[in-house]
């Protein structure tokens, strides 16, 4: 349920859909967000779906706060109609030179990497939502005994291609840069590409990832 | 035909191309970049004679030195910014807000964005320019713009496609103002920190630390304590908004920002200080002031028509 609209700034609105984070919330999010990007409103100049909360950017030239939120109080939402979704493989090489962080993910997790990799490669993944960076995709649920906190000290320089954990959420840096998320393996797979204008996300908030397990010679045969 | 094209012989610090940006795009994680400044972006397309959305050159601190070869094209320059001209082997200072006719050999020198960050050099002329969005402002992080998302370097050329023919002498009387306090709105978050963090955050100075660039400002000085979560689900934010990380320093966020942040956001700075606040160099010192959301909104209006003046006033 939208729960709460107010102002972030003077050119944001910001729905507030509670403090839970699970599949049902964010594909009530998810629809806000679909509906109204089909809409086109008027003065609407950007839409960001996150786990819980939708932020509605507005040129303020054009519009503002009261226009804006009367239209969403009034917006009509088809909850019933299934939320389009892909089911995408990623390939992971967690070969020792790119599970950067394997080590301390057996430390933080009280588990052996065999036991780690299992359990990584085992489950069904939910897109919740992409940005951070250009189409890095947040992604869950992990078990809750894959859970570990951000790394103390966040890299300065995260490869590109990084698959990362981070308490219930896996992501993908689509290219380098700096970040704080345990490094389990490498993906060599294109997860961004500017070049296609008109779909430039392999991976879109509603989508169904899973990640496939190669080595080393599978990872640098890898031609994308 | 003769080719036209000016040749980059000194990149500058950050110099990239920029027009007003990219629209609907937070949700795949690209912000909208463009210009800094708005108003100088568009009273320098103005006073070349460009449509008010076309490419320039923008740079910070440090500008380009560039040599032009071709048929007689005119310039503008908008900002605070200390630059010389070399024509016919005479070398003289140019000033901010007129236009200049150059011709073949001429170098524009920008040497300072004085006690500023931006400055802008508009050509009356459509550049050959990749487009990704239909933008080509270029944002170095994500590599997406023209000149492949990446800052125009040392030894590069820009070349014109098609000189205006339009070589009428332009000129504008204004002085950009310096900005006492940055107006805010409270944040979603305003009541994580403490009545000493808060007191703090509209009370004490702050100073513009060197890590800011076009994603990002960072502030020093007294620490804001946060009472409740250091940590917030990662949402979207906006330019403008002011975050608060686990270490108590505001950052607040620009034009090329992450598209999602996981920090409690303390307050949004309003749409009509964002041009100053930009403008802002390392060192300078920053007082937030509060205002409600009905006087941001007027206080754009009015920023909006005074650009408005500006541009008509060409």
């Amino acid at each position: 349920m939208l729960k709460n609209i107010s102002n972030l700034g003077d050119a944001a609105l910001y729905c507030d859909f509670g403090n839970e984070v699970n599949k049902e919330v964010n594909s009530l999010v998810i629809r806000y967000f679909k509906t109204l990007k089909l809409k086109k409103i008027d003065g609407i100049n950007n839409l960001t779906p996150s786990y819980n909360k939708l932020i509605i950017s507005y040129d303020l030239k054009r519009t503002n706060y009261k226009n804006i939120k009367k239209i969403i109080e009034n917006i009509t939402i088809d909850q019933k109609e299934n939320l389009s979704s892909n089911k995408i493989e990623i390939p992971v090489c967690c070969d020792e030179t790119l599970s950067l962080d394997i080590k301390r993910l057996e430390k933080k997790l009280n588990l052996n990497r065999d036991k780690i990799f299992d359990n990584f490669f085992a489950k069904e993944y939910f897109c919740y939502m992409t940005g951070f960076i250009a189409g890095m995709p947040f992604l869950g649920d992990l078990d809750d005994k894959m859970r570990a906190k951000r790394l103390e000290t966040p890299r300065v320089k995260v490869p590109k291609g990084s698959v990362g954990l981070t308490e219930q959420f896996a992501n993908i840096y689509t290219f380098e840069s700096p970040g704080g998320w345990n490094i389990i393996g490498n993906s060599p797979l294109r997860i961004f590409n500017s070049k296609k204008e008109k779909k430039p996300n392999l991976i879109n908030p509603g989508d169904t990832v899973v990640f496939k397990k190669i080595n080393i010679d599978q990872y640098n045969e890898y031609n994308e | 035909m003769s080719k036209n094209y000016f040749k980059i012989i000194r990149a500058g610090i950050n110099t990239t191309f920029q027009d007003l940006g990219r629209e609907n795009l937070y949700h795949i994680g690209i912000p909208f970049s463009g210009a800094m400044d708005n108003r100088n972006y568009l009273l320098s397309n103005k006073l070349v004679k460009n449509d008010l959305n076309s490419p320039v050159i923008e740079f910070a601190y440090q500008g380009p030195l560039l040599k032009y070869h071709g048929d007689k094209i005119n310039i503008a320059i908008t900002g605070n910014v200390k630059f010389r001209l070399k024509k016919n082997h005479k070398v003289f200072e140019g000033n901010c807000y007129e236009t200049y006719l150059l011709e073949d050999e001429d170098e524009i020198d920008l040497l300072s964005t004085n006690k500023s960050v931006y400055g802008y050099l508009a050509i009356g002329a459509e550049i050959d320019l990749e487009f990704q969005w239909k933008s080509c402002s270029i944002n170095t992080k994500a590599k997406i713009g023209s000149n492949d998302g990446k800052k125009i370097v040392n030894g590069q050329e820009i070349q014109i496609k098609k000189i205006s023919k339009d070589f009428s002498k332009k000129k504008l009387n204004y002085l950009n103002s310096k900005i006492e306090k940055i107006r805010v709105i409270k944040g979603t978050n305003y009541d994580y920190f403490s009545d000493k963090g808060k007191k703090i955050f509209f009370e004490k100075e702050f100073i513009v630390s060197k890590l800011s660039d076009r994603m990002g400002m960072r502030l020093e000085g007294p620490k804001i304590e946060n009472i409740v979560d250091t940590n917030i689900k990662s949402e979207g934010i906006l330019k403008g908004v002011i975050q608060i990380p686990a270490d108590g320093n505001p950052i607040i966020m620009l034009s090329d920002h992450g598209t999602i942040g996981g920090y409690p956001k303390i307050a949004v700075v309003i749409s009509a200080d964002y041009d100053k606040l930009v403008q802002l160099m390392p060192g300078s010192k920053i007082k937030f002031q509060e205002v409600e959301l009905s006087s941001a909104e007027t206080l754009f209006k009015l920023y909006d028509l005074e650009t408005q003046n500006l541009i008509s006033q060409i």
